[in-house]
């Protein structure tokens, strides 16, 4: 038991660390496309460290949420990091504290926050990125339940680490139409929920045009580090979820010694890897919807799950 | 469930179907004129990939004989008739105006999805054969999709696309439930498809001329002069 508790704080111990390395692969791979040398893969840590090192100034017209709302956010990825498979093949000692709707639910208590923190400080940018940020959430909440329903319902089990195992045992599993549908459905769903280029811009600076970014607009030093950290975090967390238990359960570890649980580290980035390179490709192909164009990429995103489910109910 | 004679190459063609089924939703759905007629390219690619996997699975020359005719006619002469008859300003532009907007037709589409699958369950649960169960609900959704399409779009050239695609919708479905079809049948609908497609191209160029557009949703009514 006390093994498993110690791999499960192995298991944050790697989403802490690894989600700012992410972010900056990301973001180097996407200007080296652009034919740009662009920054070093650890120039989120650095600016973290510059963050964290800095003065935190909040305003006084503020009250207690735009306080905790930092620390909310930084801990709902963590939270659910317990409950997912992201370097054991195997349930670890929290994973049935909650299921994948759980971990969801967590995460949009971190979302929930970030929207209050956003309109309470009345700053105009704030609560306009918080209503944008409500619509494509709203929008991409019937994707999401329709997406984890088939999967549940195919696996018998709404436990991420069960569901894994269904998918490639036989290996012809995974070739299943609403296997490959779903997988469609929940990227889309990732580049929504995540701001990515179809829906938003990442690393774009225009107030007028954020959706997910502008509500973290009025944090500084410790506060703007936390909620940095905690988007790189949710962001990993969301690819762990895709990655581990949507398209290649392999690589993850099956032994129980820690050194194989270690060992699993590197094969879990090399997939994180090869995930954001689809990321980076797909980021680069595509423009910016318009934002009530967003719509249709969600609806696209839900008829697609709806044909996985529809394709799953009559027995294909 | 997945067959135990060939579970390789049903699981095949199961996912062939399903992204033929995307394809049908991306002509349903997409506003350029060109993407819509790349996705009917690759819809009918899928339709051949799908042909031939039966081909092999039913041993049925057939088939492969199907799969030829498809890739000749279907990806290769229609789209190159109609980027030869339609002027290339036509797929150039984007279709603004359409009957219903995207998102409804989104949601009919997955309405007409779920009515095909109902409708085809009891004969899914008749025949026997794997593929036909796989193929039939999938066809019959395509082509629901396609007539759809017809009547959701209001340009010429994405109504004719969305005919081709109901067509390709029925032999989806046709080629599972007679592995033998005659060639001759399917040599007919090889030579018939194109040539409606080379009179519906000139027609689209000619009501181009005269018009000066090609949105025939919008000549309903005759005007007076």
């Amino acid at each position: 038991m006390a093994l498993g508790i110690f791999h499960n704080l192995l298991q944050l111990v790697f989403i802490i660390s690894v989600a700012p390395l992410v972010e900056g692969v990301t973001s180097r791979l996407k200007e080296n496309l652009q034919s740009k040398r662009g920054p070093s893969i650890f120039q989120p840590y650095r600016d973290l460290w510059k963050l964290l090192r800095k003065d935190e100034i909040v305003s006084d017209r503020s009250s207690w949420i735009f306080r905790a709302t930092p620390y909310v956010c930084f801990a709902a990825p963590i939270f659910v990091a317990l409950l997912i498979p992201v370097l054991t093949a195997y349930p670890l000692f929290f994973a049935f504290m909650g299921d994948m709707l759980g971990g969801g639910f967590i995460l949009a208590l971190g979302g929930f926050f970030a929207t209050l923190a956003a309109v309470d400080t009345a700053n105009p940018y704030g609560p306009m990125g918080a209503s944008r940020t409500r619509m494509v959430g709203f929008l991409a909440e019937p994707v999401f339940i329709v997406v984890f329903l088939t999967v549940s319902f195919v696996a018998g089990s709404t436990i991420p680490y069960i569901v894994q195992q269904r998918w490639v045992t036989p290996l012809s599993n995974f070739f299943e139409p609403s296997h490959v549908l779903l997988l469609i459905a929940f990227l889309m769903l990732i580049l929504a929920e995540d701001g990515r280029i179809p829906v938003d811009s990442p690393s774009g600076l225009f107030e007028l045009a954020m959706i997910d970014r502008s509500k973290s607009l009025e944090y500084s030093g410790r506060g703007a580090a936390l909620m940095r950290w905690a988007g790189a975090m949710k962001f990993l967390v969301l690819i762990c979820i895709f990655v581990n238990v949507l398209v290649t359960p392999w690589g993850l570890a099956k032994g129980t010694s820690s050194l194989d649980v270690l060992l699993a580290a590197p094969l879990v980035l090399l997939k994180i890897l090869g995930f954001v390179l689809v990321l980076v490709y797909i980021e680069s192909s595509l423009a910016k919807l318009r934002l009530f164009r967003i719509t249709e990429f969600l609806g696209a995103a839900l008829v697609i799950s709806i044909v996985a489910m529809i394709t799953n109910l009559s027995a294909i | 469930m997945m067959s135990a004679q060939f579970p390789i190459l049903s699981a095949l063609d199961a996912l062939t179907g399903a992204l033929f089924l995307l394809t049908a939703i991306g002509i349903l759905a997409t506003r350029q004129v060109l993407a819509s007629l790349q996705l009917f390219i690759a819809q009918s690619l899928l339709l051949t990939l799908s042909a031939v996997l039966l081909g092999i699975a039913l041993k049925s020359p057939h088939l492969f004989a199907v799969a030829a005719i498809t890739i000749c006619t279907k990806t290769v002469m229609i789209p190159w008739i109609l980027r030869r008859t339609v002027s290339a300003e036509v797929y150039r532009t984007r279709e603004i105006q359409r009957v219903l907007n995207i998102p409804s037709s989104l949601l009919i589409a997955a309405i007409l999805i779920i009515i095909a699958h109902a409708l085809m369950s009891p004969l899914v649960a008749a025949v026997k054969v794997p593929f036909a169960q796989i193929n039939l609900p999938l066809g019959l959704a395509a082509m629901f999709l396609g007539t759809f399409t017809v009547v959701a779009r209001r340009e010429a050239v994405p109504q004719l696309l969305g005919l081709l695609a109901l067509e390709n919708g029925v032999f989806f479905a046709g080629v599972a439930i007679v592995p033998s079809l005659p060639v001759i049948a399917e040599l007919a609908a090889a030579v018939d498809v194109p040539v409606v497609v080379l009179v519906i191209g000139l027609l689209t160029r000619q009501i181009r001329q005269v018009v000066g557009m090609t949105a025939v949703g919008l000549l309903a009514s005759l005007r007076e002069e």
